[in-house]
């Protein structure tokens, strides 16, 4: 059992700890293209550049696809990569989403979350990376700066993990955690350092009839992103579910590491229990959000209302087994979703949660609240209402609406 | 000529090819096959080097010419860029 | 500019071909020809990034590969950004002395398709940030592989999927995009255009564009017998007279400065043996429409089109032709 290391605490805010993080990291190249509220992590990135901080080459190109696309080329070349973005910049990835994670290259993407045009919004919610939860990327969300920065030095070892090899997306509210300063306590360089280590690369069959470390290498030529027809095609995606359900072995297992060095743990790194043990009510929800939401938990616990949270720290792959096991006594719970799913009856979250929860026979009532749109701020008694009317549910026996807007100006 | 595909377990990941195309013959796409006249030839090696399909060869022992008829798909310009009209297209 | 390579016809032909046999191009493609001429200009460790496209989709049937060379394809409007991050990573893995010290070379492949429209941002930006790879364009003329749609790159008047000739439309209407001379405006080290039946000017240029430190971009012409309804024996004949008619001149840009290479010299110098366009025009079916007596007009329009142009680019290249005698 490694013990807790000595830590230095700086003011960052969670842009800065991406920054920092990556600059730890030991990353061969960012390819990288600016958005609000993820600008903070280019502009920090470039000023070590600048310093010769870092052994990174920092590539500005001209759009977020381009800047995926020369990641995931980097990356097939051999070399660490790391990218960051936001709303419109994610989407205009998209398709490059499913490419990189196609092309089993592990890119660490840092996404500041924020909501999707039209209209323009430059605030945080969460519809930007729920949308791409088809993609194959790993995803993380984080509650505070804090894990921000623990987050992103995991992400690298998680991704390069070769029973996964696949990006992983590090999710921070936009504003809420990208702009805001806390204590954040970093690791020393050679901590960090070490405990990302060195890439490990996969073998391949090449058309040479050789087994070759997977990378653009003239001396062990192979091609890589060929054309399957669809006798082949569906065998790739199945590997890439494989990975899927790997990482969540995987997961666990590199934030334990993590934390015997680090002394933080968040959960067991795919799930964030808070008083969840007798908990008759419940919240589910991703994100900074959980923050606010414990401070109720502890106020209604302090009036004696058994309450909890449930905040999934990892989305993707979906902890199903976690979710029901957490949840296995809970009579009602709100699932709070910061995005929405249009024409979907309820919000992406939502669905998840149900569907986990379909197959427990005495499954609790699960509602839905979709809040926060837009970067719009949630009070704390707007999330006692939900417990409200969580309690409400449970005296009835009755739900009244299944899926509910907070804060919504009928 | 069809192997045995193979199961997800057994492919590398990331869709490396693993068969050269000079395993897939596209010679019987061909419905004319070029013949040449080694008299008429001059060994210029245009035929060399326009065939789309690198299906004629410059055999350095043995100092001539050669066509590869697994790879010709037999589209006649060999025939129509020599300059001593040395290579016929005939039906197969 | 020189390089200092010197070879002979049978040099090339007893190279390897890199751009290997058993692709699924079309019986007479003349883009298949094209990259193994390009292959044949490869100086030393290659790595080759390629477009969606034709020549992508042909050469890369998983499990067959028709690449003998490290080979990247991920998407369609990305091949500059796939050659920037590639670069990118060979430098800094050297630098930290993960790879050998050696001189690799990058070349991105990419039809019209990949390059005049959907792909142009990438290679703008790339060559804006100065990497180091050739960028090759094969010129077809229309978005071949999804089924022969119009791109920026389709001429004046030629009938493709998406700007038909009908009875009231004569093909498309408007003009092939100049990308070679955008590419210039870039103030880019090299930028040259080739045909393939001019194969030793073509592999020359390649080889300059290789050697040449940081971004260069050559626009080869790649008839299309699919596409153009033309024979597929004359796809190479068909890029001679290109030329020979002045639609397609060869020239190279070297810092900026035009240079027109042999085969366009001999006609500003002998403008007597620059042929008609007719002769291009009527051997290809989708000008058929041309020589009919609604739309006979363009073929007048069009010479007059390709002269300017070329007299245009007389002019850049400092040639002053001889005058005519009577």
């Amino acid at each position: 059992m490694k013990s807790v290391v000595k830590q230095e605490v700086l003011a960052l805010n969670g842009d800065e700890a991406v920054a920092y993080a990556a600059k730890q990291s030991d990353v061969d190249v960012v390819a990288a293209y600016p958005i609000t509220p993820q600008t903070i992590i280019v502009e920090k990135f470039s000023e070590y550049v600048a310093n010769g901080e870092v052994e990174t080459e920092f590539v500005c190109t001209e759009s977020e696809h381009s800047a995926l696309t020369a990641c995931l080329a980097a990356a097939v070349t051999g070399a660490r990569t790391f990218t960051a973005s936001a709303s419109a910049g994610l989407a205009l990835m998209h398709e490059m989403l499913f490419v990189t994670s196609g092309c089993r290259a592990p890119v660490v993407m840092a996404i500041a979350n924020r909501a999707l045009s039209a209209p323009l919004n430059i605030h945080g919610d969460q519809s930007d990376t729920m949308v791409e939860r088809d993609s194959g990327w790993i995803q993380i969300y984080a509650e505070s700066v804090q894990e921000v920065y623990d987050s992103m030095i995991q992400a690298f070892r998680i991704g390069e993990n070769l029973e996964v090899l696949l990006p992983v997306i590090v999710g921070l509210d936009g504003f809420t955690l990208s702009h805001s300063l806390e204590n954040v306590n970093v690791l020393p360089d050679d901590v960090a350092k070490k405990f990302v280590g060195i890439r490990q690369l996969p073998n391949v069959l090449t058309h040479e009839g050789k087994t070759l470390p997977f990378k653009l290498d003239p001396e062990n030529p192979m091609s890589m992103g060929p054309v399957a027809f669809p006798n082949y095609y569906t065998e790739f995606k199945r590997q890439q579910e494989e990975a899927m359900k790997n990482a969540l072995k995987i997961i666990p297992q590199v934030h334990e590491e993590y934390a015997q060095i680090s002394g933080r743990h968040y959960g067991d790194g795919l799930l964030d229990a808070y008083c969840l043990d007798d908990a008759e009510i419940a919240t589910v929800c991703l994100g900074s959000t959980a923050g606010t939401v414990k401070t109720v938990v502890d106020e209604l616990r302090a009036e004696g209302v058994k309450a909890g949270l449930l905040r999934i720290r990892t989305f993707r792959p979906l902890p199903m087994e976690g979710i029901i096991k957490a949840l296995e006594n809970v009579k009602a719970v709100a699932v709070m979703d910061k995005s929405m799913s249009f024409g979907g009856q309820g919000g992406p979250v939502f669905h998840e949660v149900r569907h986990v929860l379909y197959d427990v026979l005495a499954h609790p009532y699960v509602v839905n609240y979709i809040y926060g749109l837009g970067g719009r701020d949630t009070s704390l008694e707007q999330i006692r209402e939900i417990y409200g009317d969580l309690q409400k549910i449970l005296q009835t026996k009755r739900v009244e609406e299944p899926i509910r807007y907070v804060g919504l100006r009928e | 000529m069809t192997t045995k595909e193979k199961s997800w377990k057994e492919i590398s990941p990331a869709g490396v090819c693993w068969k050269s195309s000079t395993q897939f013959f596209t010679g019987d796409w061909k419905t004319y096959t070029p013949i040449r006249d080694p008299e008429k030839c001059t060994r210029c090696l245009l035929c060399v080097l326009f065939c789309p399909d690198g299906a004629i060869h410059w055999q350095k022992e043995k100092g001539d010419i050669e066509f590869d008829l697994n790879f010709c798909k037999g589209c006649g310009i060999c025939a129509n860029e020599c300059p001593t009209k040395a290579i016929e297209m005939k039906m197969v | 500019m020189q390089s200092e390579w010197k070879f002979t016809a049978k040099d090339i032909a007893e190279k390897p071909d890199l751009f290997m046999p058993g692709h699924r191009a079309c019986a007479g493609c003349a883009p298949a020809t094209v990259m193994r001429l390009i292959m044949k200009a490869v100086r030393g460790p290659t790595i080759v990034t390629n477009a969606t496209g034709c020549m992508e989709v042909v050469s890369s049937i998983y499990p067959y590969t028709s690449w003998a060379t490290p080979w990247l394809h991920t998407a369609f409007e990305n091949v500059a950004a796939n050659a920037s991050g590639i670069g990118t990573a060979l430098k800094i893995m050297k630098k930290k002395g993960r790879i050998k010290q050696q001189q690799i070379d990058i070349i991105a492949l990419a039809g019209d398709g990949g390059t005049y429209d959907i792909g142009i941002q990438a290679l703008s930006g790339a060559v804006e940030r100065g990497h180091d790879f050739l960028f090759v364009l094969y010129d077809n003329e229309a978005y071949m592989n999804t089924g022969i749609q119009r791109s920026g790159g389709t001429p004046y008047g030629a009938s493709t999927t998406t700007s038909q000739a009908g009875t009231v439309v004569p093909g498309k209407l408007e003009q092939k995009k100049p990308i070679a001379d955008i590419m210039v405006a870039h103030n880019m080290p090299y930028v040259a255009t080739a045909s393939p039946y001019y194969w030793r000017d073509l592999i020359e240029k390649v080889r300059k564009g290789i050697e040449v430190n940081g971004p260069a971009f050559l626009h080869v012409f790649a008839p299309c017998p699919r596409g153009w309804r033309s024979d597929p024996a004359k796809s190479i004949e068909l890029s001679r007279l290109a030329v020979e008619t002045c639609i397609f001149p060869l020239w190279e840009a070297v810092n900026g400065e035009y240079v027109l290479s042999t085969p366009s010299k001999v006609l500003a110098l002998a403008p007597q043996k620059k042929k008609p366009v007719k002769e291009y025009l009527q051997v290809q079916g989708r000008f058929r429409h041309l020589f009919t007596p609604k739309f006979e007009k363009m073929l007048d329009e069009i010479q007059q089109i390709t002269d300017a142009k070329w007299q245009r680019l007389l002019k850049k290249c400092g040639i002053t032709q001889p005058t005519k005698t009577a």
